[in-house]
């Protein structure tokens, strides 16, 4: 399996790529058809918000497969920062006009969920969903 | 039009074929919601089988144009959710509250039947 797939987000159709490929790589893993769906949503959830709030970016996935089998999604952008990510990620809090449902239900859904973001400079998301 | 919408009866039937980008759904809303006059159909059925992913965006797209559906008169049903897409739409906290939904389009048919 290769060490890592980058998928850069440019227009729409790239979310579908990218989770596309989320998942290709989470069935080569052997995850569930389930936890494949729940990454393939994850990974679209953040492709997305790459493309409204940074226009580009990419998406990185990683497996993971010495200590303990699992995944690395990392959703990368320059695009304007967040400047509250507290309340990014409380449930119906949003900037954009949207249900304000994705960044906080994507980090219920993950293992793990962790946000570097600097305002003016970018965005960066690093998810994890292990096997078991 | 990425989505093929067929008239029945008094209903509107889109199947959805493939993943479809947000612009894809945008027009789709659109397009149905214009088409509800055109045809003075009395319900609309949307067919989900083939989306592996619903995510915020599509939930909440498919959710307004219930809603827009309903305030021109007519009735949705959202068919063909799969179990996995079901399961992560819960786990997300995901809802479609306004549109109907059942499991596929003879069920879909069968209710607007009822209720038309």
């Amino acid at each position: 399996m290769a060490a890592e797939t980058r998928v850069p987000i440019r227009q729409g159709g790239d979310i579908i790529t990218a989770r596309q490929a989320g998942r290709a790589v989470a069935a080569q893993l052997g995850f569930s058809s389930a936890d494949q769906t729940l990454i393939a949503t994850a990974i679209s959830e953040m492709a997305r918000n790459i493309l409204m709030y940074a226009r580009c970016g990419e998406i990185i996935l990683r497996p993971e497969q010495e200590h303990r089998p699992g995944i690395t999604i990392i959703a990368a952008d320059e695009g304007p920062g967040i400047p509250d990510i507290q309340r990014a990620l409380q449930n119906g809090y949003s900037t954009s006009g949207s249900l304000g449902l994705g960044l906080p239900g994507t980090k219920r859904i993950m293992d793990e969920f962790s946000i570097v973001s600097e305002v003016g400079k970018g965005t960066i998301v690093t998810m994890k969903k292990w096997k078991y | 039009m990425r989505v093929p919408i067929l008239k029945q009866g008094p209903y509107l039937i889109a199947s959805i074929q493939d993943a479809l980008t947000d612009e894809d759904l945008a027009q789709l809303q659109q397009e149905l919601v214009a088409r509800v006059g055109q045809y003075r159909t009395r319900g609309v059925i949307i067919d989900v089988a083939a989306l592996d992913v619903m995510d915020s965006f599509a939930s909440r797209t498919l959710r307004d144009l219930a809603h827009a559906i309903k305030l021109r008169g007519a009735r949705t049903v959202i068919v063909g959710i799969q179990p996995d897409v079901a399961f992560s739409m819960v786990r997300l906290g995901l809802s479609l509250v306004g549109a109907d939904t059942a499991l596929d389009l003879e069920d879909g048919l069968a209710l607007l039947e009822q209720h038309v």
